[in-house]
C-alpha cells in the first residue's frame, strides 16, 4: 500500500480469465477494511456488485474496464470513478456517495436510490432513475451528459434527474439531435422529484402523471451547483451547458391515487 | 359512537364490530347485535354482493379490505386428520422425554466431508449461514406503518423470549429496534423503503418479497395520511407522501434477475446471513419455487390464499391465489423430485390459524410456519377487517396515538409468547403421539396424514391417502 493506494488486478494472471466477482469483491472489501483510501481496480470485465453496501466514507474506488450490473448497490459513502462503460443498475438503492462514469451507463440507473450522486458522461438506456426517492437532506441526483431512452424517471418519488443531450468527445462537444436526447413516457407514474431535460420536450413524450412546468429562477439556482459539478468532472464548460434552456418535468399530483380506493366496509 | 352535546349517540352505520366498547364498558351494559335489516332473500345476490354494488355505484372506487380472505372457501387443513402411534411404534411422552423442536433457517450442504484425526473429527464442508430457531414457528412480515410501534416492539420481545424470528415488513427498521437485530428477518420489497447499510448489516436474515398471499401480483400502498413523522423516518420518505411499492421489483423480470438481487444481498452482507424469497401461492408456484432455489435462495416462503394484509383490493384478497395446503405439497414434492429440497428451508404462511394448521402444514412438507393474524389475535385483534382505515381500536393496526397507547407492550409481548409456547407444546404432543422425537423428522411426513374431505382429487395432489387406507 503506497499512500493508502491499493492496486487490484481483476484479471487472474494464471488462468488469463477475469476473477469471479466474489473473489474480486472480497479483495476490494479487505483493502477498504484495511484502511486503503484509494483502490485502483484494473482489467474489470463484467464483475457485478462492486462496492456493494460499502460505507467507507472517504474511499475512492477507481475502476478501469467495464464493471457488471449493480455497481454501488446499497452503497453509502464511497466515491466510485469508472474509466469505461457500465452495465445496468448502477447505484441500485444507493444511500450516499458518488458514482462518476466516463462512458455510458445503461438501463435502470439509480433504481430506488435515496441519496448520492451519479454523473455519466455518455448515454443511458431505459427506465433511468426509476422509483428514486428523497428524504430530508438525502436527495439523489443523476445527470447524463448524453441522451436517454424511454421511461426516464418512471415512478419517481424524489430527487433530481438531468439529461443534457450532448455528445461529449475528447475535445469536441456537440448537441445531439432532439430525438436522441430523450424518448417517450417520461416520468410515467411520478409523484415526487423533478426531471430536467436540456432542450425542448413535447407533451406527447410525457408519461401518465407527469407534466411540463415553467423553468424558474428557483430551478436554475437548484440546478447550478449540480451542473457545475458535472462540468468539473468531465471538463465541459458551463457556457456550453447553459447555451440551451431546460424543460422541467414535475408530477401533476403528489397523491396520484388519492381517490382511487374505497375504504368503506361492506 | 359520536357526541351530541354531552350525550353519546351510537352511529350504527360506522360500527365495524371491533367490540372495544363492549369489552371495556365498566358496567357491562353494552351488547352488540347484528343489524337485522332484512334484505329481500336471494342466494346468488347475497347481502355482501349487493352492498359492494351500492358502494361502487356511489364512489367508482376499487374496494379496499384487510386481514385475509374471508369468503367461506373450504379449508383443506380441516379435511386432514392425523395419525397416532399404536402398539408397533410406541408413542413418546412429551412431558418426560425429549422431543426436539429446534430447526434451522438456511441452506443445507449436498454432503458433509470430515477429516478424522486421532482424537477428533473435523468438519471440512463449508456451511451456509443459518439461523437456529427454537420452534418451527416464525412471526411473518408486518411493517411499522401497517402495525403500531407498540405492536411491533411487543412482537420483537416475544420472539426474543421464544427464540424465533420476526419479519419487519417493508417498512425499514426504527432505530429503537436495532437492538433486536438478532431476531429480525427483514424484508426487501419493491419500494426498497428503509433499506440502507445499517439495516442490512444488523438483521439475522433477509427476505426478498416478490408476492404476498393476500394480494398476489399487487404492490403496496401506504396512504399519505399514515406516513406520520415516525413512519417517515423508518421508511425514509417525506412525511405525508404516499408510500407506493411498485407491483414488480424493477430489477427482477426473470429467475436470473432474481438471482442477481439474491447475490447483491449476499455480497452486501458478506455472506453472513441467509437470504430468502417470498412468493404468493399461485397456480405455477412449484416451478417458481424451483427457480427460486436454483437462484440461490437459502429459504423460500410460500404465502397462502388466506394470508393477511394491512390493506389490499378486496377483489384480489378474495379471489386470487391458491390454498396454501396445495402449494406446500406441490412445492415440497417438486423440490424433492429435482433433488434440491435440502438447498432451501421451506417456510409456509398465510392460512395457518391455530396449532392444528401448523402441525398439518409441517406434515405436508413445510419446515417452518409463518404466522401473523394469530399473533395479532393474541394481542387483542378482533379480526374486524378494518386495518386499512388506520383506526384500529385495539392499538394494533393504527398510528393514531389515542389508540396506540391502549396497547400495553408488556402484556402484549407476554400474550404472544404464551401463544407461541402453547403451539410449540401442542406440536410436541402430536409428535409424541405419533412416536416421532424430532420436528425435523416430522416435516414432510405425509404418510401420517389422511384425507377426510369431499374431493379425492385434492388428496391426490397433496400426496395424502384417504382415511381408511393403510400403509404401503
Ligand atoms: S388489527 Fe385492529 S383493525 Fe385490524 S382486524 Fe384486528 S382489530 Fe380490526
Amino acid at each position: 500500500m503506497e499512500n493508502g493506494t491499493v492496486k487490484i488486478d481483476a484479471l487472474d494472471n494464471e488462468s488469463g480469465k477475469p476473477l469471479r466477482y466474489w473473489v474480486l469483491n472480497d479483495l476490494i472489501h479487505k483493502a477498504a477494511d484495511g484502511g486503503a483510501k484509494h483502490i485502483v481496480v484494473e482489467n474489470v470485465l463484467g464483475q457485478r456488485f462492486i462496492g456493494a453496501c460499502m460505507e467507507h466514507k472517504d474511499l475512492l474506488l477507481e475502476i478501469h474496464g467495464t464493471p457488471g450490473n449493480d455497481l454501488g448497490v446499497f452503497m453509502s459513502g464511497p466515491r466510485i470513478e469508472v474509466f469505461g462503460n457500465c452495465e445496468d443498475q448502477i447505484g441500485n438503492t444507493m444511500d450516499h456517495g458518488e458514482i462518476v462514469v466516463h462512458g455510458n451507463a445503461w438501463d435502470v440507473t439509480g433504481l430506488a436510490a435515496r441519496g448520492g450522486k451519479i454523473f455519466v458522461r455518455g448515454n443511458g438506456g431505459y427506465r433511468i432513475g426509476i422509483h428514486m426517492k428523497a428524504y430530508r437532506e438525502a436527495k439523489p441526483v443523476v445527470v447524463y451528459g448524453g441522451g436517454v431512452k424511454e421511461f426516464f424517471g418512471e415512478y419517481m418519488a424524489g430527487g433530481t434527474l438531468v439529461a443534457l443531450g450532448m455528445r461529449i468527445g475528447n475535445g469536441s462537444i456537440k448537441d445531439l439531435p432532439p430525438e436522441e436526447v430523450v424518448r417517450g413516457s417520461i416520468g410515467c407514474g411520478m409523484h415526487g422529484g423533478a426531471i430536467y431535460i436540456r432542450g425542448e420536450v413535447s407533451e406527447h413524450q410525457l408519461g401518465v402523471g407527469a407534466s411540463i412546468r415553467p423553468f424558474t429562477e428557483e430551478d436554475s439556482r437548484l440546478l447550478k451547483p449540480i451542473l457545475e459539478e458535472f462540468s468539473k468532472r468531465f471538463g465541459v464548460p458551463m457556457e456550453t451547458i447553459e447555451s440551451r434552456g431546460f424543460t422541467k418535468i414535475m408530477p401533476a399530483s403528489s397523491r396520484p391515487f388519492g381517490a382511487y380506493y374505497n375504504p368503506r366496509s361492506v | 359512537m359520536r357526541f351530541n352535546g354531552d350525550r353519546i349517540v351510537p352511529d350504527h352505520d360506522n360500527c365495524v364490530a371491533c367490540q372495544r366498547c363492549a369489552m371495556k364498558c365498566p358496567q357491562g351494559a353494552i351488547t352488540i347485535k347484528e343489524n337485522e335489516m332484512a334484505f329481500p332473500a336471494h342466494s346468488a345476490y347475497t347481502e355482501r354482493i349487493r352492498r359492494i354494488g351500492w358502494e361502487q355505484a356511489s364512489t367508482g372506487g376499487v374496494m379496499l379490505s384487510s386481514c385475509g380472505n374471508d369468503l367461506p372457501y373450504r379449508s383443506i387443513f380441516d379435511d386432514l386428520v392425523l395419525d397416532a402411534a399404536q402398539v408397533t411404534n410406541p408413542a413418546i411422552d412429551p412431558l418426560r422425554e425429549p422431543i426436539e423442536t429446534r430447526c434451522f433457517l438456511g441452506a443445507r450442504p449436498d454432503r458433509l466431508d470430515f477429516t478424522e484425526t486421532e482424537d477428533e473429527i473435523l468438519l471440512d464442508t463449508e456451511m451456509s449461514p443459518g439461523v437456529m430457531l427454537r420452534t418451527p414457528i416464525m412471526i411473518g412480515q408486518m411493517s411499522l406503518g401497517s402495525i403500531s410501534y407498540n405492536a411491533q416492539i411487543a412482537l420483537f420481545r416475544a420472539a426474543m423470549e421464544t427464540g424465533t424470528l420476526v419479519g419487519t415488513g417493508e417498512g425499514g427498521l426504527h432505530s429503537d429496534f436495532y437492538e433486536y437485530g438478532s431476531i429480525i428477518n427483514s424484508e426487501v420489497a419493491s419500494g426498497r423503503f428503509g433499506i440502507n447499510p445499517p439495516y442490512l448489516k444488523k438483521v439475522a436474515s433477509l427476505e426478498i418479497k416478490i408476492g404476498q398471499g393476500a394480494k398476489p401480483g399487487h404492490g403496496g400502498h401506504l396512504p399519505g395520511e399514515k406516513t406520520t413523522e415516525m413512519i417517515s423516518q423508518t421508511r425514509m420518505i417525506p412525511k405525508g407522501t404516499d408510500a407506493l411499492s411498485p407491483y414488480p421489483h424493477h430489477d427482477i423480470y426473470s429467475i436470473e434477475d432474481l438471482q442477481q438481487l439474491i447475490y447483491a444481498l449476499k455480497e452486501s452482507t458478506r455472506y453472513r446471513v441467509p437470504v430468502g424469497v417470498k412468493v404468493a401461492a399461485v397456480h405455477n408456484v412449484a416451478a417458481i419455487a424451483s427457480g427460486m432455489v436454483r437462484a440461490g435462495a437459502d429459504f423460500i416462503t410460500i404465502d397462502g390464499f388466506r394470508g393477511g394484509t394491512g390493506a389490499a383490493p378486496r377483489i384480489i384478497r378474495d379471489h386470487a391465489g391458491i390454498p396454501l395446503e396445495l402449494a406446500i405439497a406441490a412445492v415440497d414434492q417438486r423440490l424433492r423430485e429435482e433433488g434440491i429440497r435440502h438447498r432451501a428451508t421451506l417456510c409456509a404462511g398465510g392460512s395457518i390459524r391455530y396449532s392444528a394448521d401448523l402441525v398439518k402444514a409441517l406434515a405436508l412438507g413445510a419446515d417452518v410456519a409463518m404466522i401473523c393474524t394469530p399473533v395479532l389475535i393474541a394481542m387483542g385483534c378482533r379480526v374486524c377487517q378494518q386495518c386499512h382505515r388506520g383506526l384500529c381500536s385495539w392499538g394494533i393496526a393504527t398510528q393514531n396515538p389515542t389508540y396506540t397507547q391502549r396497547l400495553d407492550i408488556d402484556v402484549a409481548a407476554r400474550r404472544v409468547s404464551n401463544l407461541l409456547y402453547a403451539w410449540n407444546e401442542e406440536l410436541r404432543e402430536i409428535c409424541g403421539a405419533m412416536g416421532i422425537d424430532s420436528v425435523e423428522s416430522f416435516v414432510g411426513n405425509r404418510d401420517r396424514l389422511r384425507y377426510l374431505g369431499p374431493n379425492p382429487r385434492i388428496a391426490e395432489i397433496l400426496g395424502v391417502k384417504h382415511a381408511g387406507e393403510a400403509w404401503g
